[in-house]
């Protein structure tokens, strides 16, 4: 392999490299320095009159005396059923003190897209035992659920108890988790570490770590390969994986880096305009291929910045996930856990998992009906402020209630607590017994009969 | 494909989905193989002895000094038999082939035609030895699904009168008619994707569209041949509309352009559909539906193009004179997709980083729907329904303003709604219908002459209803006079009832105009009641809670209503009646 030594300029995380033979676009990069450190980069534009790499760790220590190696090929990524129970660096390097990975195959982390006509829609319900989840914005095998999150809230916790808990009932397949750490701290890092042991999950993870003080840039590729092992697990191995990024919101902040350092015209908020696509590469990369066994089932984490839900990277990532979980900083103060605020959450494929046969027949009808009472309820809150509880109609006022019941003793519940769907469901059912009849039209007569308490009792 | 003399060029530069060669005999919108695994992509700027290329695959790996030849040919779809049922990405390759020729993930290099050229279809000839034709005359018919497909003279033939014409099976390549001038004509046609078909005249868009939703086909209907954006933030219910719309809309045709959105919708569509029946034809409704598929992950350049091959198929099936309806999931993607290649061709940027020639863009896209009379005097009509998805909901962007500016249906959805559950979720006091005084006409002829005042009637109770709240948030609604408690009262109904239609009830999903009638009429009924007795000092809190009206919202659920619902009307009037009998005294 030949090493150039024609850096022409070095800018932030990029190089640009002169008079090189023929560079394929998005080939790795080897940059030696002067004191022998090598360090990776992807070529980003090519041409025959110059080259424009970007490193994957710091520029540190790189000047125009370093010698760059063009390999020849595109990232990969060496995988083998034996990187569970690893832990390795958000650029795959082992973390752990344990031996190299010796691969049974080395893909390519760009990772192709799923043809829509091959895949499988998501169809087995999760349970996973938060009522807020499984019975309000139920979560499918192969399915992308972000957690909308601010910082300084739970998501973490959530995370971590939807790990230890999420079951398809009934199924006793092989699954794995597969954790990519992007920017988090080290002490974020030990509540994830130190969880994963505790429970044993840990055997069956592979985890991937680029901590706060790693890399900025690194974080474009840690999310790529852990991706790239996720399909391998899957769609080669056949688990069921469920993979958790974290922190989607420190990846972005790389990739508006990168775009800075390329002067590029930036889109909204100084983030690049190909940051929908972007994240698109990533988040398409889950679901069920038809006739494979596994499945890659994806949790990310972000944190929205001034807990705005309309900033670019909640917006872009609501556009491409499956719907998303908003934690809510609110219910937080309140002492509530999980601070899971339903109205704003959506699971788009809830309806592909729930109903009879798979949860239960009374499903979504009660979970509209739970909605639509707890979103007036909510509005009241502000009415009564201003007016007092006695201007409420009867109605008003035991909407007003419901609100509170609803918070209280559906979205509220301990952190190894693990509610069966049916517990959950009974739980609904008893706090819509508290509203007059009248106003459950969302429920067709017949299941009022069979579920409501009133006439479960009389039955 | 055929390749032009001289016209190989060289790769000078890659820069993710554009690239720049040198030496290459260019003509704008020339279709050219890059790289040595011979990429697809077409030319869009020339610039001295560069030109730069949009690639429609991946451009990893590809060098400076590869080949790229021209091949002379404008981007362009094949069209034919074997159009219906299909899936295709972006640049019409269908996917069920890329699967069988790569496997389940979408890998490069390979080409694949859009239609069968090995098929046989049993062509019926509709024209004699010794008729005249001309471009666009219907000269055989093939039976591709249930539905009938018609052969047509190409539009840029120069007609002539049939020499010979065959009849029986042949592939879409075959000749099957031969006029007097020598020209020979085959099933298949090949259009360039960005040039609308020719037509003969453009008329009037006066008969509406039905869609079996309430919200619309009530208050803001879309003529057969028009436009209509769906505006609305993530979540709020843009592609179950569209699909709700492809499903059961009265469209002869469907095509639906998953635009730079998620695989799992297409793959539910492509599950879902063929179990459906089409209400009119009880046929599965797969098989009027052609699917193009560019999911956000696939090539952006390949994504800008999605639209044109999309609106393209569905001009021919309007050329054959059925009324077609295309749905683009979402506008907003294409948007960006020629934001991002424009960006990389560094040109001078215009509102939010989006071209300077988007409105240009749009308005062209837009203006290829419309019912027209087409080439062999029929009527025929494409209706376009894009989706818009504003960047933080914000209606204010520019692929939103730049499509209010053409489109003649808004259906405004709103957050507020979606996350109260209530679906449909668009917003009634925002949206809007410029048909409304155009199709005002058939319902009063199809559906009762009473249904237009029932509309008025209805918007303006839920418009009084918007003026009421904001006193109710200042005082309370119990502080509201009686007459205008049973006006919220009413527009709950007409909300709760009459708007919210669920997608996923296996009834409620789509609903007949006779249906939408009756329950609206009921609420009316109701009304009438209701203010009479409260003339009469029936407090309002009693007319309110009349326990017959109760049932009405479970129609929706019932396929066999009408019984329910007479009952209902007569119970209304009974318990009333009581009421103001008790009162009176
Ligand atoms: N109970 C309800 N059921 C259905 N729709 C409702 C209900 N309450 C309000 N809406 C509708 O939701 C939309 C927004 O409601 P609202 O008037 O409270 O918000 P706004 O004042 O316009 O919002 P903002 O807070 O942005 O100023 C309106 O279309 C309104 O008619
Ligand atoms: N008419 C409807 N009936 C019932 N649910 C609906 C309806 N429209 C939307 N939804 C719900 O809203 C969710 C999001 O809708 P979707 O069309 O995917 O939104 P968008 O395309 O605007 O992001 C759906 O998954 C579904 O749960
Ligand atoms: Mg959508
Ligand atoms: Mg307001």
């Amino acid at each position: 392999m030949k090493e150039y030594r024609t850096i022409n300029k070095i800018a932030g995380p990029l190089i640009f490299v002169e008079k090189t033979e023929p560079v394929g676009y998005e080939e790795l990069v080897n940059i030696v320095q002067a004191d022998g450190t090598v360090k990776r980069g992807q070529v980003l534009d090519t041409s025959d009159d110059f080259v424009v790499v970007q490193v994957f760790e710091s520029t540190a220590g790189i000047g125009r005396d370093a010698g760059v190696r063009f390999t020849g090929e595109t990232i990969k990524m060496p995988v083998s059923r034996d990187m569970l129970g690893r832990i390795l660096s958000g650029a795959g390097k082992p973390k752990d003190g344990g031996p190299d990975i010796v691969p049974e195959k080395r893909l390519d982390i760009g990772g192709a897209a799923i043809n829509p006509y091959a895949r499988q829609s998501p169809a087995d319900f999760i349970q996973t035992g938060i009522s807020t989840i499984d019975a309000t914005n139920t979560l499918v095998r192969g399915q992308k659920l972000p957690i909308f999150s601010g910082s300084g809230l739970p998501h973490n916790e959530i995370a971590l108890q939807i790990a230890r808990q999420a079951r398809v009932p009934g199924s006793t397949e092989d699954f794995a988790v597969v954790f990519a750490a992007m920017g988090i701290t080290k002490e974020e890092e030990n509540q994830f570490m130190a969880d994963f042991e505790r429970t044993g999950a840990l055997e069956h993870a592979v985890v991937f770590l680029n901590l706060a003080d790693d890399p900025a840039v690194e974080r474009i590729i840690t999310p790529r390969l852990a991706l790239t092992t996720a399909e391998y697990l899957a769609f080669e191995l056949g688990y069921h994986v469920l993979v958790i990024l974290t922190d989607m919101t420190n990846y972005c902040e790389a990739l508006r880096q990168i775009g800075a350092a390329r002067e590029e015209v930036p889109g909204r908020r100084g983030y690049p305009g190909y940051m929908y696509t972007d994240l698109a590469s990533l988040y398409e990369r889950a679901g069920l291929i038809k006739g494979l066994k596994g499945s890659v089932t994806q949790l990310s984490i972000l944190t929205m910045p001034g807990d705005d839900i309309t900033h670019p990277i909640a917006d872009l990532s609501g556009y491409i996930t499956e719907g998303q979980i908003v934690v809510n900083r609110d219910l937080h103060r309140k002492g509530i856990y999980p601070p899971i605020n339903v109205l704003p959450s959506l699971s788009r494929l809830m309806n592909n998992g729930i109903g009879e046969g798979k949860t239960r027949d009374d499903h979504k009808k009660v979970t509209d009906q739970m909605y639509a009472a707890y979103a007036e309820g909510n509005d009241l809150r502000g009415l009564v402020a201003i007016v007092g509880k006695d201007a409420l109609s009867e109605r008003d006022q035991r909407l007003l209630e419901f609100a509170d019941h609803f918070e209280n003793r559906f979205v509220r519940q301990g952190h190894d607590e693990n509610r069966t769907i049916e517990d959950s469901l009974d739980l609904a059912w008893e706090l819509l017994a508290t509203l007059p009849e009248e106003l459950l039209v969302r429920i067709d007569r017949g299941l009022i009969q069979k579920y409501h308490p009133k006439y479960r009792k009389e039955a | 494909m055929e390749v032009k003399g001289n016209s190989n060029g060289i790769l000078k530069r890659i820069s993710g989905p554009v690239v720049t060669a040198v030496g290459l005999n260019a003509h704008m919108y020339d279709v050219v193989q890059v790289g040595d695994e011979k990429l697809m992509g077409e030319i869009i700027r020339i610039e001295g002895d560069k030109t730069i290329i949009q690639v429609y695959e991946n451009t990893s790996g590809i060098r400076p000094g590869e080949p790229v030849v021209n091949t002379g040919l404008s981007l362009s779809v094949e069209l034919g038999p074997g159009l219906l049922t299909s899936i295709y990405d972006g640049i019409q390759r269908p996917l069920e082939l890329l699967v069988e020729k790569m496997g389940n993930f979408i890998e490069r290099g390979v080409t694949a035609p859009g239609l069968s050229h090995e098929k046989l279809w049993e062509f019926v000839p509709v024209v004699r030895k010794g008729d005249a034709v001309v471009a666009g005359t219907v000269i055989g018919e093939v039976q591709e699904t249930n539905i009938l497909t018609k052969i047509m003279v190409p539009p840029k033939s120069k007609g002539g009168v049939v020499s010979e014409i065959k009849s029986g099976e042949f592939t879409i390549d075959d000749v099957v008619c031969t006029l007097d001038n020598g020209e020979e004509i085959a099933m298949m046609q090949v259009w360039p994707v960005r040039v609308p078909r020719p037509v003969t005249e453009k008329m009037n868009p006066d008969i509406p569209l039905i869609t079996g939703q309430r919200i619309l086909d009530g208050l803001f209907p879309i003529a057969k041949g028009g436009t209509a954006a769906i505006p609305g933030p993530f979540g709020s219910g843009k592609t179950v509309t569209q699909q709700a719309l492809a499903k059961w809309s009265d469209a002869q045709i469907v095509v639906y352009i998953g635009c730079g959105e998620r695989g799992n919708e297409m793959t539910e569509v492509l599950t879902e559909f063929p179990e459906l029946e089409d209400p009119k034809s009880g046929k599965p409704l797969m098989e009027r539906t052609v699917l193009i598929a560019n999911t956000s992950n696939m090539p952006v350049a390949a994504r800008e193009a999605s639209v044109y091959t999309g609106i393209t198929i569905a001009e021919y099936f309007r050329d054959m004179g059925f009324d077609v309806s295309l749905m683009a999931d979402s506008t907003s993607r294409w948007a960006e997709a020629m934001r991002e290649i424009s960006s990389r061709l560094e040109e001078m940027p215009g509102e939010e980083g989006y071209p300077a020639y988007l409105a240009a863009r749009l308005s062209e896209f837009y203006e290829r729907a419309g019912r027209v009379e087409t080439l062999n005097h029929e009527s025929g009509s494409v209706t376009v329904i894009g989706a818009v998805s504003p960047p933080g909901g914000d209606f204010s962007e520019p692929v939103t303003q730049n499509t209010l500016r053409i489109v003649k249906c808004f259906w405004a959805l709103d957050a507020k709604l979606s996350q109260r559950r209530h679906f449909p979720a668009i917003n009634w006091l925002n949206s809007y219908s410029l048909y409304l005084d155009t199709l005002s006409k058939w319902y009063d002829e199809n559906v009762s002459p009473e249904w237009n005042g029932l509309r008025i009637w209805a918007m303006e109770v839920l418009q009084k209803e918007a003026e009421l709240q904001e006193i109710v948030q200042l005082v309370g609604s119990d502080a509201l006079p009686d007459e205008e408690q049973i006006t919220i009262e009413v527009a709950r109904m007409l909300r709760e009832i009459f708007l919210q239609q669920n997608a996923f009830d296996p009834v409620d999903t789509y609903c007949s105009m006779q249906k939408q009638f009756d329950i609206m009429k009921a609420i009316n009924t109701y009304a009438v009641l209701a203010y009479g007795a409260q003339k009469l000092g029936v407090p309002p809190t009693k007319v309110i809670t009349i326990a017959a009206k109760n049932d009405l919202p479970q129609v929706k659920f019932m396929t066999d209503y009408k019984e329910e619902i007479t009952r209902i009307n007569a119970a209304m009037g009974t318990e009333i009646g009581a009421l103001k009998e008790a009162y009176q005294k």
